[in-house]
């Protein structure tokens, strides 16, 4: 059978993706963003997993406002990366896996959370620069992934409870699957960031810093903090670290059937700024 | 019956929610549009023209004229949608937030490599710096 072995979370700024394209990563302020991977790609390089499903957010890329789909799982094959304005990032394309998506998808829906299927779609930074963290600059990623959109931009967005509860129904999902596959589990965007208005550039550090301990040791709790939390406390675009919920509802502690022992915190990493906004990075292997 | 919305006392934010959604539809489909080359090239060659092609109101289209952010905003625009004029204007996201919040460019640069804007006093409208 297949199992989640690891999840592991990311901001995903799309000024990231421009630094390593345009080959600023040795510049004074771009290396601290970057040291602070330095781990998960020797990590990575060791775990090799078989599939990522990835969960993040599309910015006004794939989905305009003609279609706004809460949750929405990539069965497709493949997926190219997107022009989003300045020309498609020079990565790879990304690699599907379609007959996992499918199975994750059935499953899913049949524990009542309705997903939107999609078989074409371009994905944006908010996929692609955590792929260019975690895996480097590769000619080819070195395994499949599962898109796995979540609508953040219109609100409201769906509550950190309902993220927390999908994450444990794609658990049960992946683990019904009858290949034995290494799959992580990765959670992205966030961390505090505001990029409109007259109070564009807000930072919590010590909300982004709480958020991270409770994620580790109390995420049933921190699934019932309230959007409004996140607006006030992590600004408008802060939203975004509810899609780290599903990636830590898949965890096996949180299994209410077949409880697990507490994940292992392998990696931990905080830092300001990366553009407008804060990068926090944290990487949970199961036990 | 009203809808529940707790975030409007936030200060210096607007939320995209779906009324705001409604309102800025062929604004944001417009920006929208210049994901493709061609639009952006058509776009720059005559902005008025372009923007005449799509049912926008008379403020959006000239808040897009005066890449007024906040003012788009205000009429339903949405960040991720506007960023599209950024790009095609070659502007970076951070100049982009930055020119909402009356700093210059360089005072909004500076603030983010200080940490950042404090929650402190920016939690609701009227509260205490």
């Amino acid at each position: 059978m297949a199992k989640i072995s690891a999840s592991v979370f990311t901001s995903h700024v799309p000024a990231i993706g421009a630094a390593l394209d345009l080959g600023k990563t040795g510049e004074d302020y771009w290396k601290p963003v970057f040291a602070g991977y330095d781990f998960a790609k020797q990590w990575e390089k060791e775990q090799k997993p078989d599939v990522v499903f990835l969960v993040f957010n599309d910015h006004a890329t794939a989905f305009s406002l003609e279609m706004i789909p809460t949750f929405a799982i990539g069965t497709a094959a493949e997926y190219q990366p997107a022009d989003e304005g300045w020309g498609p990032r020079p990565v790879p394309k990304v690699i599907g896996h379609p007959r996992l998506a499918a199975h994750i998808a059935q499953s899913v829906i049949q524990d009542d959370f309705d997903l939107t299927i999609v078989n074409k779609m371009d994905v944006d930074h908010g996929l692609t620069v955590p792929l260019s963290l975690i895996f480097g600059q590769v000619d080819a990623w070195p395994c499949p992934v599962i898109p796995f959109a979540v609508n953040v931009v219109q609100y409201p967005v769906p509550s950190g409870r309902r993220c927390f509860m999908l994450g444990k129904a794609i658990r049960k999902a992946i683990e019904s699957y009858d290949e034995p596959l290494n799959v992580q589990i990765w959670g992205t965007g966030g961390m505090s960031h505001q990029l409109q208005g007259p109070r564009a550039g807000l930072i919590n550090r010590e909300w982004d810093n709480m958020f991270l301990d409770k994620l580790i040791n109390d995420p049933e709790g921190l699934s019932k903090v309230p959007h409004i939390d996140y607006v006030r406390e992590a600004g408008s675009e802060g939203i975004e670290l509810v899609m780290w919920l599903i990636a830590r509802g898949a965890m096996s502690d949180v299994n209410e059937t077949k409880k697990g022992n507490a994940p292992t915190v392998r990696h931990r990493f905080y830092h300001v700024p990366a553009s407008n906004t804060a990068v926090g990075h944290l990487i949970l292997e199961n036990n | 019956m009203s809808l529940d919305k707790p975030y409007t006392d936030v200060p210096g934010t607007t939320i995209f929610d779906a009324d705001m959604s409604r309102m800025g539809y062929h604004l944001n489909q417009f920006c929208m549009s210049l994901m493709k080359a061609e639009n952006r090239a058509r776009f720059k060659a005559n902005e008025r023209a372009y923007l005449d092609e799509w049912p926008m109101s008379e403020e959006q289209k000239q808040a897009v004229l005066d890449r007024d952010l906040n003012r788009c905003i205000a009429l339903g625009g949405n960040i991720y949608f506007l960023a599209k004029i950024g790009a095609t204007d070659g502007k970076s996201f951070q100049q982009m937030a930055g020119s909402m919040t009356g700093m210059t460019e360089e005072q909004y640069r500076d603030m983010m490599v200080k940490g950042g804007r404090s929650p402190e006093g920016n939690r609701y409208t009227g509260e205490k710096k």
